[in-house]
């Protein structure tokens, strides 16, 4: 944004911006005239809800898991910490799991920023450019000496993540939606797809292998050295069948030949 | 195609609105809920433009703060513009953005004549952007601001002078501002620049949950008051048809509901046009 001129209506904004942000009980010092008036709490409600609501839309999840009342609380801390930036609150809360991992009173469900991890992936995935996923017959075709070879490039929608604490996308998955989060659940580690190959969202549940697989992937490793990496993970890795779900699941864009200086998407 | 009297278009309302046959019928949404690279939102409003009219409303462009509208957010506007052909390209007057942080409302600012010439530049930076004339909307008032230089249709139209500039008259708004600050909503309509409109809101309004009826927000979470209704059929016997908005942002209901307030104002358009004939 560019600097505004030093005049009177950048001061006034400067102490407008000021006041909104000013706990409701502290007298602005300046103008006093305006703040003091109780229709000022107006504008202060009118922005702290707008902050919130953005962010109740972007972590559905989270929200489920602890209610509306709980999430708007933490949601107005986190509004008044960190105002959007954006007007395009879509992109707003981008590092809203860092603050639950921070936010005292969320310490007791230690799995919460990871599941707001998820629910940021579906933003992610849902904005994303268009772009065409790779057909299977494609990667399907290729002689076994060729295959070594390409790098196969991941969606633009494409993000996914390996969660070492705790069953997080089961956990995500069941809350995204209106159906029974249930309550019987495998403590274990796990991590997730969430990609946008066609028009919607989707998601899938992805093994540490997978997910080592992909991270090579987007690096611009080749195939091969893709396979290392998520023998590496996981020696007992069935490679074929991570290759066959990752290639179902729309996890990639197109292959491309190693030497191509294409520049690599790397994984945020 | 003449428009008539148009919704918000929020996305419950995709398939409703997708499949509505009324004639005339167009639709208003917020340019910042499109501003996406790709995926579904930006799919559904194409599919929509190809049915029917749609009309860019912003929220963001801050054309009130004293600096120019961020160009990166601008760019993006100018893209959804040329990717989507609105019928209508609309603004507040009003501020939101200011030094990198974005306050989701709009916000008031004295009517200065330094006010005035940060705003034409604005105005005029953001025609010349999008190539095209915008409207500026009244905003709703609930504070007494010292330092006013021009009463607010002075101002309004004094913009226009210089941009060459359409306005959007938010009824609603005039009529919460009026009882808020204590003058005649009559009055104002009476004396607003005929000429210049290009599109008027209708929107519902609520007491303020403190101050009661001492206060009342301009909320777009409620039906149209038939205050405001008597209000825009007074302006309209004046001025004639105009493409007209029945704006809502909040506690969403049914679209057979949105669709009766709609269709009670397209009747209030075609009143004068019988009565001409």
């Amino acid at each position: 944004m560019h600097a505004p001129a030093p005049g009177a209506l950048a001061r006034f904004q400067d102490a407008f911006a000021r006041a909104l942000r000013a706990p409701e009980a502290a007298p602005s010092a300046e103008l006093t005239e305006l703040t003091a008036q109780p229709a000022f709490a107006v504008y202060r409600n009118t922005v702290m809800k707008g902050c919130i609501d953005a962010l109740q839309a972007n972590y559905p999840a989270v929200t489920r898991i602890v209610g509306e009342e709980w999430f708007r609380a933490a949601a107005a801390v986190y509004a008044r910490e960190t105002p959007p930036s954006d007007p395009t609150l879509l992109n707003y809360g981008a590092d809203f799991a860092d603050f639950l991992g921070r936010f005292d009173p969320a310490a007791d469900l230690p799995y919460l920023p990871d599941v707001a991890r998820l629910d940021r992936f579906w933003t992610e995935a849902h904005v994303a450019p268009d772009a065409d996923r790779l057909d299977p017959a494609t990667v399907a075709g290729l002689a076994p000496e060729a295959l070594a070879g390409i790098v196969l490039v991941p969606h633009a929608s494409a993000r996914w993540a390996w969660f070492e604490d705790a069953p997080a996308y089961t956990i995500w998955s069941r809350n995204r939606g209106d159906g029974d989060p249930g309550t019987d659940m495998d403590w274990r580690p796990e991590g997730a797809l969430v990609v946008r190959p066609r028009a919607a969202v989707e998601w899938a549940a992805l093994d540490a292998a997978g997910c080592a697989f992909l991270d090579a992937c987007a690096a611009g490793r080749a195939l091969d050295e893709a396979a290392r990496r998520a023998l590496d993970a996981d020696r007992q890795a069935d490679l074929a069948a991570i290759l066959a779900t990752l290639l179902g699941a729309g996890a990639f864009s197109h292959a491309r030949a190693v030497q191509d200086s294409q520049p690599a998407k790397e994984q945020p | 195609m003449v428009l008539t009297a148009g919704l918000s278009l929020k996305p419950q309302y995709f398939d409703a609105a997708l499949a509505c046959p009324a004639e005339g019928l167009w639709f208003e949404v917020h340019p910042e809920n499109y501003m996406v690279a790709g995926g579904p939102r930006i799919a559904w409003l194409e599919a929509i433009r190809s049915k029917h009219a749609i009309s860019l409303h912003g929220v963001a462009l801050s054309l009130a703060a004293d600096a120019e509208p961020d160009p990166a957010h601008l760019a993006r506007l100018a893209a959804l513009v040329r990717r989507v052909e609105p019928a209508l390209v609309s603004e507040h007057l009003a501020w939101s953005a200011w030094r990198g942080a974005y306050h989701p409302d709009l916000l008031p600012f004295p009517r200065t004549s330094e006010a005035l010439v940060r705003i034409v530049d604005n105005i005029s930076r953001t025609q010349e952007t999008l190539k095209r004339r915008i409207a500026i909307e009244n905003p709703s008032h609930y504070l007494a601001i010292d330092g006013h230089e021009r009463d607010e249709i002075d101002f309004l139209a004094e913009i226009a002078r210089r941009t060459g500039c359409g306005l959007l008259l938010d009824v609603n708004n005039v009529y919460v501002s009026a009882r808020n600050l204590g003058y005649s909503a009559e009055a104002y309509l009476d004396a607003f620049p005929a000429g210049l409109v290009m599109e008027i809101h209708l929107a519902g309004h609520t007491a303020d949950p403190n101050l009661g009826a001492a206060l009342l927000v301009d909320s777009h979470d409620a039906a149209v008051a038939p205050e405001v209704w008597a209000l825009y059929e007074r302006l309209i016997r004046r001025i004639g048809p105009r493409p007209t908005l029945i704006e809502r942002d909040d506690n969403l209901p049914d679209f057979a509901a949105l669709l009766a307030e709609r269709e009670h104002a397209d009747a209030v358009l075609k009143a004068p046009l019988e009565r001409a004939a």
